[in-house]
């Protein structure tokens, strides 16, 4: 490759969407069904998603993850709101964050995404947390 | 020019609008969640024209066979028909050919459509014992092996179109159906892909017709059923179903007891534990589910951190009074 040549790469890899670099929608699917599992089979958290239709709830996680990975979304931080509220209501707290947020690095991490990708990700989803708890 | 029809009327989508924003612009509401393609809430089916493959991102394979999209993320490149997914057929008249008890409460009943209907084993259909009065039916033949749509429908206590189908529905008769819906089929292609099926009571008819299906296709990988009842009396065609192992070596059929009384050659137990027993890591598994509501839920959880892909587990739950 000539120095332009990764020049180019470089640029464009940088100014790529962290969602694009992930590999985009492939990679939500790829992480959806592993991060769904880990939630399911977490004894903290799990009574939270506790739904009547695991399939809804699996598209659910889609969006989250869709979210996390810096994709296309329209969600707002009162959106964030009114999408936990009732779970805030049921007892959600910040160790029932900082379980999601640890199977999020977890899924990550199983999928051999590297560590500064995992760290962009993971910052998406913390800066929710105020919203997310209701704060 | 690209148009958009619904029901009777006629929209013309702007350069960069999605068929969920051209049709709220015309004033028609479409159920939306998450507008970015993900949610699944704006589900539509096209029923003329093709939605382009971009629409159709995460869904399952029989439902984007059967044109369904994404109306978020739809920007049509064809002009479209488009409906909501139970919206997407007209009604039918059908001749009941047959009526048979396949067990004390179970009464197959078989129809010839008097319009063709393209189905998949496994689908349902709606039948109407009255224009206001429909009921959900999975469909339990095969085209080609069979010659007339069969249904297994249970009497319920009280039922108001499974009793009037057990008790009055006679031979000769003229019904209406509308359908068929639903993505609980078979999907070639995979020939040897390991498949479970668990069903209870009268879950068995998706399930026989996939099965059968499946098995004519030339699937083959290990197809393996679980049918439950509470008692011995609950299950029915095991005849039919024994011959099929027979048959086919690929196939392997466990009835299943969950009362106390339990027949030899019988496995104790419900349906989807027996199953989810036999089968510890459904991994790469193709998972079929069908019947009772709460045994739906239960096997889908339990299938799905077994191993399955959520991509992988069709189901249909018999809810009942919900196709009112
Ligand atoms: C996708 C789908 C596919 C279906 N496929 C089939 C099928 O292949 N075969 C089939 O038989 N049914 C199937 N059903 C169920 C079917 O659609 C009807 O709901 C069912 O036949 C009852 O209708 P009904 O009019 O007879 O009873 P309704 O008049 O609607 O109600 C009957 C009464 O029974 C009560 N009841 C509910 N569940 C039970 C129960 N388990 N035991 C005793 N009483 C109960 C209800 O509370 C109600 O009072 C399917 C449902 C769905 C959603
Ligand atoms: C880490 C930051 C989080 C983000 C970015 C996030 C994001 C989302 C999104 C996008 C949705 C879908 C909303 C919709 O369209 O309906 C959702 C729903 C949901 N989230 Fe979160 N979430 C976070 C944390 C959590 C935590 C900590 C829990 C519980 C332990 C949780 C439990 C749920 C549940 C149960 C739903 C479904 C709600 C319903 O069905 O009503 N989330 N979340």
């Amino acid at each position: 490759m000539s120095e332009k040549q990764s020049m180019a790469a470089w640029w464009e890899s940088r100014n790529k969407s962290l969602y694009d670099r992930l590999g985009g929608e492939g990679a939500v699917d790829a992480a959806v069904d592993i991060f769904y599992r880990k939630v399911l089979a977490d004894e903290r958290i799990n009574r939270f998603f506790e739904g009547v239709d695991v399939q809804k709830q699996a598209a659910k996680q889609k969006a989250f993850l869709t979210f996390a990975f810096g994709g296309p979304n329209n969600y707002t931080g009162t959106d964030m709101r009114t999408a936990h509220a009732r779970l805030v209501q049921a007892g959600l707290d910040d160790s029932h964050f900082d379980a999601v947020m640890e199977h999020l690095g977890a899924t990550m991490q199983e999928l051999n995404v590297p560590g500064d990708l995992i760290a962009e990700a993971a910052a998406i989803a913390e800066s929710t947390r105020k919203d997310v708890l209701g704060r | 020019m690209i148009t958009i029809r619904y029901g009777h009327r006629q929209f013309e989508p702007g350069p960069q609008e999605s068929v969920l924003e051209c049709l709220e612009r015309g004033g028609v509401a479409i159920p939306s969640s998450c507008r970015s393609g993900s949610c699944q809430t704006c589900l539509m089916k096209a029923t003329a024209g093709e939605p382009p493959t971009a629409s159709q991102q995460g869904l399952k394979d029989s439902l984007k066979l059967g044109n369904h999209f994404l109306a978020c993320i739809c920007h049509p490149t064809e002009s479209l028909e488009v409906a909501l997914p139970q919206e997407a057929q007209g009604v039918t008249p059908a001749t009941v050919k047959q009526l048979q008890l396949l067990n004390d409460d179970i009464m197959q009943v078989a129809l010839e459509c008097h319009d063709p209907i393209e189905y998949r084993p496994g689908q349902f259909i709606n039948l109407f014992r009255d224009p206001g009065l429909g009921r959900s039916y999975s469909i339990a033949s095969v085209p080609g092996a069979d010659d007339h749509l069969q249904l297994h429908v249970r009497r319920l206590p009280n039922g108001r179109v499974s009793g009037w189908i057990h008790d009055e529905l006679r031979t000769g008769q003229t019904v209406e159906v509308r359908g068929p819906a639903g993505d609980c089929f078979y999907v070639p292609g995979r020939p040897d892909q390991p498949l479970l099926l668990i069903g209870t009571g009268s879950g068995l008819a998706p399930l026989y017709g996939i099965i059968r299906d499946a098995l004519l296709r030339g699937h083959s990988g290990p197809i393996r059923l679980f049918h439950g009842s509470r008692h011995r009396g609950g299950l029915y065609l095991t005849g039919e179903l024994l011959e099929l192992t027979r048959q086919y070596s690929n196939f392997d059929y466990v009835p299943c007891i969950s009362g106390d009384d339990l027949p030899h050659g019988h496995a104790a137990g419900r349906a989807e534990a027996v199953a989810l027993q036999e089968v510890s890591n459904l991994k790469g598994w193709r998972v079929f589910l069908c019947g009772h509501p709460e045994m739906v839920r239960t096997a889908t959880k339990k299938a799905f951190l077994a191993g399955a892909s959520m991509k992988e587990i069709y189901a249909d739950a018999f809810n009942v009074n919900q196709a009112a």
